[in-house]
């Protein structure tokens, strides 16, 4: 029996007694892109922040891997390789398009205070080698005519491929994608789910998505789980979900037509 | 065009010692002292976006240090340059603890506190800093050379402060450069990238702090005494308004901010000087004179340009560049 990618256990969460989950578990297997869906208020988002770190949970378990991660703080998981995006941009907006994406390679360079501040040979080599990491990736999600620009001027749809690069540029070997294709226009939509794809098949990342575009979570998704109300009220794979009669109930129901 | 620009500014200033007045020297190692110390606290605020009013402090620290280890436990002069800047991060690093929980207006008042308790400290361990007559800084002397005036100060000042721009300058194009920035910008989206905030705000402290304790400890070589009246609250006002009408998070910011308002005082007393016929008690005025010009110098930029003299330096350079450019096209005028 291989290893899963992630195993959520009966994670319980709650702010100062509204609670966000309550005993929610799952497993993500390795190499999937596993969708979270469910209305607003389900405590989606605060599953993707209990699994990198920016929420503690109240109980339960999260193991990356083998490895149990639960009290672990944020920067620590992204050592081991867990990534995000953030469904409100967060990017470094007074940083241009290539430093926020080279911030992504922080944890793949050992250069410090002295060492950069003197310019010494090994922390010029180490720069020289993330420069060209990070100019695979602008190549890669197509933001070349951008990559000198202040982050902060850019299109909507511009930002979030650029914090999707600053993720990818870390090499993770999960990632925890909010809300890719909020507020984004039917090209922008195609560009991001080809890049999420070709993500996950080139590079084998497992790819933990919350979305709202039914649409493209049943074309992508290997596995879905619904949350509702912070309970899991269905999990499997997209055809087994739709046809689910709580979640027909809970949540396809309003947009079905 | 900018290198032969900047060529001649540093000629011009490596030639200083041997045709300035002796009052330009003063006013040039004042303003070299002050680049040193703008640029550490432009680290903090600036960079590392962690707002301090505990700069004097440090000045205080790096001072005091320095004096100490000159007179009292016998360190060569310049090695105590370094030494009191090592202590001062030291104790930058601890001041900078609480910025873990503290942001904002509160860090502004957790660094406040440090400042009164660095100026009680200075009052009271008389054994170490003189108390409140304070001490006398004999000059620094290495191999029969004497620093004993500006004169001959002003070549090291010179080549510490261009030391430290040099070094702030790679810092922010490299790793833990961008690291601090990135933690003033967001600090979540920061940490999820794999920076160690604390860490990071801690280093910012430390590094900041080294700064300005060498400015501090400068300060002291150049003044020759110091005494805890040295280091007044508004000592760390200046730093922020040099900070702030240079340019936050800007290198070149720091030496546009901390050279234009050490010589504003300078302009504003040769001008009071000029016109004391006409108005013999504006003179006396003078310290409230500079006071109200900061201050409104402050507003003003706050409210029409933010990013300081360093934006609009860098507005004028690409004007001038797209004027020059357009020159062929268009034809003589």
């Amino acid at each position: 029996m291989t290893a899963m990618a992630l195993s959520i256990r009966d994670l319980f969460l709650s702010f100062g007694g509204v609670s966000a989950l309550s005993g929610v578990s799952f497993d993500v297997r390795p190499g999937e892109i596993f969708a979270i869906i469910g209305p607003n208020g389900a405590g989606k988002s605060s599953m993707l922040n209990c699994i990198s770190g920016l929420y503690r949970p109240q109980r339960g378990t999260i193991a990356f891997g083998e490895t149990p991660v639960t009290g672990l703080p944020p920067h620590r998981r992204a050592r081991l390789g867990i990534a995000r995006s953030f469904q409100n941009i967060a990017l470094f907006k007074e940083m241009s398009v290539v430093d926020n994406i080279l911030v992504g390679r922080h944890l793949h360079a050992r250069t410090r205070l002295l060492s950069a501040g003197f310019s010494l040979p090994s922390a010029r080599i180490s720069e020289k080698a993330q420069r060209a990491k990070v100019d695979e990736v602008v190549a890669f999600l197509g933001l070349g005519a951008v990559r000198d620009e202040p982050v902060g001027t850019l299109a909507y749809g511009v930002q979030k491929r650029v914090e999707l690069a600053r993720a990818l540029a870390s090499e993770p070997k999960l990632l925890l994608l909010d809300e890719p294709m909020a507020g984004m226009n039917s090209g922008e939509r195609d560009d991001m789910v080809r890049a999420i794809l070709e993500t996950n098949a080139a590079h084998g990342v497992t790819i933990v998505m919350i979305e709202h575009d039914m649409g493209i979570v049943m074309d992508i998704s290997d596995t879905v789980c619904v949350l509702d109300f912070g309970r899991r009220i269905a999990l499997g794979s997209p055809s087994e979900v739709r046809d689910d009669p709580h979640v027909i109930k809970a949540y396809l129901g309003e947009e079905d037509d | 065009m900018r290198r032969v620009a900047s060529g001649v500014t540093l000629a011009a200033l490596v030639l200083l010692p041997f045709f300035g007045s002796n009052y330009a020297l003063d006013v040039a190692n004042r303003c070299g002292i002050a680049v040193i110390g703008v640029l550490g606290l432009n680290i903090l605020t600036g960079f590392t976006g962690l707002i301090s009013l505990g700069n004097a402090a440090f000045m205080a620290i790096g001072g005091f240090s320095a004096a100490f280890l000159i007179t009292k436990a016998g360190v060569n002069g310049f090695a105590a340059i370094p030494a009191a800047g090592a202590i001062a991060a030291l104790l930058g690093m601890i001041v900078g603890v609480p910025s873990l929980r503290l942001k904002g207006l509160y860090l502004a008042m957790a660094t406040l506190a440090a400042h009164f308790i660095v100026e009680f400290t200075v009052v009271k361990w008389e054994s170490v800093t003189g108390g409140v007559s304070g001490m006398s800084v004999p000059a620094p002397a290495l191999f029969g050379v004497v620093l004993d005036n500006d004169r001959k100060l002003f070549g090291l000042v010179l080549l510490l402060a261009l030391a430290a721009l040099l070094f702030a300058r790679n810092l922010f194009r490299a790793r833990p450069g961008r690291a601090l920035i990135a933690v003033r910008d967001h600090e979540t989206a920061a940490a999820v990238m794999g920076i160690d905030v604390f860490r990071a705000k801690i280093s910012a402290f430390g590094l900041s702090a080294f700064f300005v304790g060498v400015a501090g400890a400068l300060a002291a070589i150049q003044s020759r005494i110091i005494s805890p009246e040295s280091y007044p609250l508004s000592l760390a006002i200046d730093a922020l308004s040099m900070v702030i009408i240079g340019g936050m998070g800007s290198v070149a910011g720091s030496v546009l901010g901390a050279v234009g308002l050490t010589l504003l005082p300078e302009g504003l007393r040769a001008a009071t000087n000029a016109l004391s016929g006409q108005w013999p008690d504006l003179i006396s005025k003078l310290s409230i004179l500079k006071e109200l010009v900061f201050s409104i110098l402050i507003i003003v930029f706050l409210i029409f340009e933010p990013h300081g003299l360093a934006a609009l330096w860098r507005r004028a350079v690409r004007k001038r560049h797209a004027t020059t450019q357009q020159q062929p096209e268009g034809g003589g005028k």
